[in-house]
C-alpha cells in the first residue's frame, strides 16, 4: 500500500544487480528518509546510474528488496504502481527530453497523461514550473535540440516536477554546468525542496553541491555503501576510496574554504 | 463516496466570502479548475478569503488560487488564513505567469495553405541546391580517393558490402523468383488463347533482363538498405557524431558516405544479376510445371529470344540506380534535425524519393537505349 506518511522514502535491502557475470551492485542496503536531500557519490562507472535504474525498475535486480514509500514492486498491485509512478519524478543524466515535443509540451506531457485539466490550466502551470526552474516563458516554445546544456537540465527538472512528485531522482543534475549555473541549480533544488517538501535522491560528482545542498551523503564503492552520513562523516571515513575522494586535493581545498 | 468540497462561495451582507478546504493538489486539480472557472465574475470590492481549512497544497492548488485572486482583481492581497507551511510555495507561484500566456498564433486556413505551397517551393529549391552540393562533395571525395587509393576505407567498404550485398541475397532471390513465376504464369495463360504459349519465353527473357530485374532489385534495395543508411546517418547527425568527425578533421562524406555508396554501386549489379537469374529460373519452373515446356526447350528458346544487348541494358543501368539510391539516402540522412520525428520523416522521404528517382531514371534509360538502338 502506498504510504506517503512513512518516514522512509526508499528502503533497499540486500540488493544485487549485475549484467552477465559482472556484479555491479553487490548486496547493498540503504535507507532514504522522507523529506531529506540525499546525495550519492561514487567512482565513474561505479554503478550509481545502475542503482538508480534498478530503484526505478528499469533494470532487473537479481536479488533483494526495493521499497519506495512502502511499495514493493514485486508484490504491489497495478494500481499502487501507477500511484507510485505518479509520485516520482526523474531527471535522467542525458535529460531524455522528448525530442519532437516543444519545451511546454514536454512539461505538459505527464499532466496530459495523469490529470484531467483544461489546456489553459496546463499551459499556465507549465509556465509556472518553467519560471520556477529559472527559465523564461519564451523558452517554452523551443524544441529540445535548440536548448543549451544547462537549459536542457532545467527543462528536464521542470518535467520531473510536473506532477508535484513526492520524490525526485536526479542523475548528475549539475554536471556540465558552469560553477555559477551549478550553484544556481543547487540553490534551486534547495528552494524547491523547501517549498514543495519533496524528498530528493541525487547522484552527483560535485563536491560543492554535496556540501551545500545534501542533508546526507552515501558513497558507493565496489557495489556497496562504503560510508554514509553527513559531510563530516565523509571526511572521517577510513575507506580508501572515500578518503581519496573527499581528502584528495579538491576535497581538501573545499574543506579549507568551508572552514574559512 | 461524495468528493469533499474544495471551495465554497458565500454571499454575505458585506461581500463575497471564498472558503477553501480539503486537498488543493494535482489529484483534485481538474475539479478545482472547473470550480475556479465557475467563480462569480464580479469585481468585488469586498472579497474575503478563508483558506485555513486547506489540508494539502501543491503547485496546482497554488496556481489555481493565484488565478482566483487575480480574477478578483486582488492581485496584491494575500489569501487570508493560508496555513504558514504553504506560504513559501504560494509566494513562489505568485511570481510566475506575470507576462501572460503566449497565445498560439492562429492562422487563416487559406493563408496557411498558400504559405505551405510557398514553403514547399522554397524547400524544393533548397533541396536542389543541397543535392548538387552533395554530388559535388561526393565527386571531390571520390577524386581524392582515386588519386590516393590508400585513403579508401577498405574495412568499412567490405562491411557495407556484406550488409547491403550478401545479406540481401536471400530475400532478393525469393522475391524475384516469385515475380518471374507470376509473369510466366500470366504469359502462358493469356498467350495460349492465341496458340502462342511458347512466346512466354521471349516475354520473360526480355522483360526480366531489360527491365524487371533491375527495377525490382533497385526498389528492394532502396527499401532495405537506403532506409537503413538514412536512419544511421540521421541518428549520427542527431547525436552530433557527424560534427565530432568533422572536428577531428575527417570529411564525413569520405568516411561515411563514400563507403556506403560505393558498396551499393558494387553490390547492385551483382544483385541485379542474381535477381534476373532467379526470375528466369522461376519462369522456367512455371513453364515446366504449368505450361508443360521442357527446361531444355525453355533454355534453347531463351537463347534465341534474347540477345546479349538485352542483358547489357539491364546491367548498365544498375550502377546508376545504386548511385541514385545511395546519394538520396545519405543526403536525406544528413538532413535530419534534432528530433526523433524528423528522423522518421527523413527516412520515409528517402525511400519515397529514391524509388521515384529509380523509376524516372529507368524511363530516361528506356528512351536513351531505344534512341541508340539497343
Ligand atoms: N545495460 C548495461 N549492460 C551492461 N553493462 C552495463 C549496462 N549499464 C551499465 N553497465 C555497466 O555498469 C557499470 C556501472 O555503470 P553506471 O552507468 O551505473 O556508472 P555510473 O556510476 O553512473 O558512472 P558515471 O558517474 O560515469 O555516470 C559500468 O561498468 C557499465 O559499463
Ligand atoms: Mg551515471
Amino acid at each position: 500500500m502506498l504510504d506517503l506518511n512513512t518516514s522512509l522514502a526508499i528502503r533497499l535491502n540486500d540488493l544485487v544487480v549485475g549484467f552477465g557475470d559482472k556484479i555491479v551492485i553487490d548486496h547493498l542496503a540503504l535507507d532514504v528518509v522522507a523529506g531529506e536531500i540525499f546525495g550519492l557519490v561514487g567512482a565513474s562507472g561505479g554503478g550509481k546510474s545502475v542503482l538508480l535504474r534498478a530503484i526505478l525498475g528499469l533494470v532487473p535486480k537479481r536479488q533483494g528488496r526495493i521499497e519506495i514509500f512502502g511499495v514493493d514492486r514485486d508484490s504491489a498491485n497495478p494500481h499502487d504502481l501507477q500511484e507510485l509512478e505518479r509520485r516520482w519524478g526523474v531527471l535522467y543524466q542525458q535529460g531524455a527530453l522528448f525530442s519532437s515535443l516543444s519545451v511546454f509540451q514536454n512539461i505538459e506531457f505527464p499532466m496530459r497523461e495523469y490529470l484531467d485539466l483544461s489546456p489553459r490550466t496546463m499551459r499556465e502551470v507549465a509556465t509556472a514550473k518553467l519560471e520556477m526552474v529559472g527559465l523564461a516563458p519564451e523558452d517554452g516554445d523551443k524544441l529540445p535540440a535548440t536548448l543549451s546544456g544547462g537549459m536542457t537540465k532545467r527543462v528536464a527538472l521542470a518535467r520531473a516536477l510536473a506532477l508535484d512528485p513526492q520524490i525526485v531522482f536526479l542523475d548528475e543534475p549539475t554536471s556540465g554546468l558552469d560553477p555559477i549555473a551549478a550553484g544556481e541549480f543547487d540553490a534551486l533544488i534547495r528552494t524547491l525542496h523547501q517549498t514543495l517538501k519533496i524528498t530528493v535522491f541525487m547522484i552527483t560528482h560535485d563536491l560543492e553541491s554535496l556540501r551545500t545542498v545534501c542533508d546526507r551523503i552515501a558513497a558507493l564503492a565496489d557495489g556497496k555503501i562504503a560510508a554514509i552520513g553527513s559531510m563530516g562523516a565523509m571526511f572521517e571515513s577510513e575507506h580508501p576510496w572515500v578518503r581519496s575522494y573527499f581528502r584528495g586535493d579538491r576535497g581538501r581545498s573545499l574543506l579549507r574554504r568551508a572552514a574559512s | 463516496m461524495k468528493p469533499e468540497a474544495l471551495i465554497e462561495f458565500k454571499q454575505g451582507a458585506d461581500g463575497l466570502e471564498i472558503v477553501g478546504s480539503g486537498a488543493w493538489t494535482a489529484a483534485n486539480a481538474g475539479r478545482l479548475d472547473a470550480l475556479v472557472e465557475a467563480a462569480p465574475r464580479r469585481e468585488e470590492r469586498h472579497v474575503k478569503f478563508d483558506m485555513a481549512r486547506v489540508r494539502e497544497f501543491d503547485t496546482y492548488g497554488a496556481w489555481l488560487l493565484e488565478r482566483l485572486l487575480r480574477s478578483c482583481g486582488k492581485d496584491l492581497v494575500s489569501p487570508q488564513g493560508l496555513p504558514d507551511r504553504f506560504r513559501a510555495l504560494f509566494d513562489k507561484v505568485h511570481e510566475t505567469n506575470r507576462r501572460g500566456v503566449s497565445p498560439g498564433i492562429r492562422r487563416n486556413w487559406l493563408l496557411g495553405g498558400v504559405e505551405k505551397i510557398g514553403r514547399s517551393t522554397e524547400g524544393a529549391a533548397e533541396d536542389a541546391v543541397r543535392y548538387v552540393a552533395a554530388i559535388g562533395a561526393f565527386a571531390t571525395a571520390l577524386g581524392e580517393i582515386l588519386l590516393n587509393p590508400r585513403r579508401l576505407r577498405f574495412t568499412s567498404l567490405v562491411y557495407q558490402l556484406d550488409r547491403v550485398g550478401l545479406r540481401s541475397v536471400p530475400i532478393i532471390v525469393l522475391i524475384t523468383l516469385l515475380i518471374g513465376a507470376i509473369i510466366a504464369q500470366q504469359g502462358i495463360f493469356h498467350f495460349r488463347r492465341f496458340g502462342a504459349g511458347d512466346y512466354v519465353v521471349d516475354l520473360i527473357g526480355i522483360l526480366v533482363l531489360r527491365e524487371i530485374g533491375v527495377l525490382i532489385v533497385s526498389i528492394m534495395v532502396a527499401g532495405r538498405s537506403g532506409s537503413s543508411y538514412t536512419a544511421e546517418l540521421g541518428s549520427m547527425k542527431m547525436r552530433e557524431e557527424i560534427d565530432a568527425l568533422r572536428t577531428m578533421g575527417r570529411n564525413p562524406i569520405e568516411v561515411l558516405v563514400l563507403p556506403r555508396v560505393a558498396a551499393l554501386v558494387l553490390a547492385l549489379p551483382l544483385l541485379t544479376f542474381i535477381g534476373s537469374m532467379a526470375a528466369l529460373y522461376g519462369g522456367a519452373l512455371v513453364a515446366w510445371f504449368y505450361g508443360g515446356m521442357d527446361p531444355g526447350i525453355f533454355a534453347s528458346r531463351l537463347s534465341e529470344a534474347v540477345s546479349i544487348s538485352d542483358f547489357e541494358v539491364g546491367m548498365i543501368k544498375s550502377p546508376f540506380m545504386a548511385l541514385v539510391i545511395g546519394i538520396v539516402a545519405c543526403v536525406e540522412g544528413l538532413k535530419v534535425k534534432g528530433s526523433a520525428e524528423s528522423l522518421g520523416a527523413q527516412t520515409t522521404t528517402s525511400v519515397v524519393k529514391s524509388i521515384f528517382s529509380v523509376i524516372v531514371m529507368d524511363g530516361l534509360f528506356a528512351m536513351f537505349f531505344s534512341a541508340i538502338g539497343m
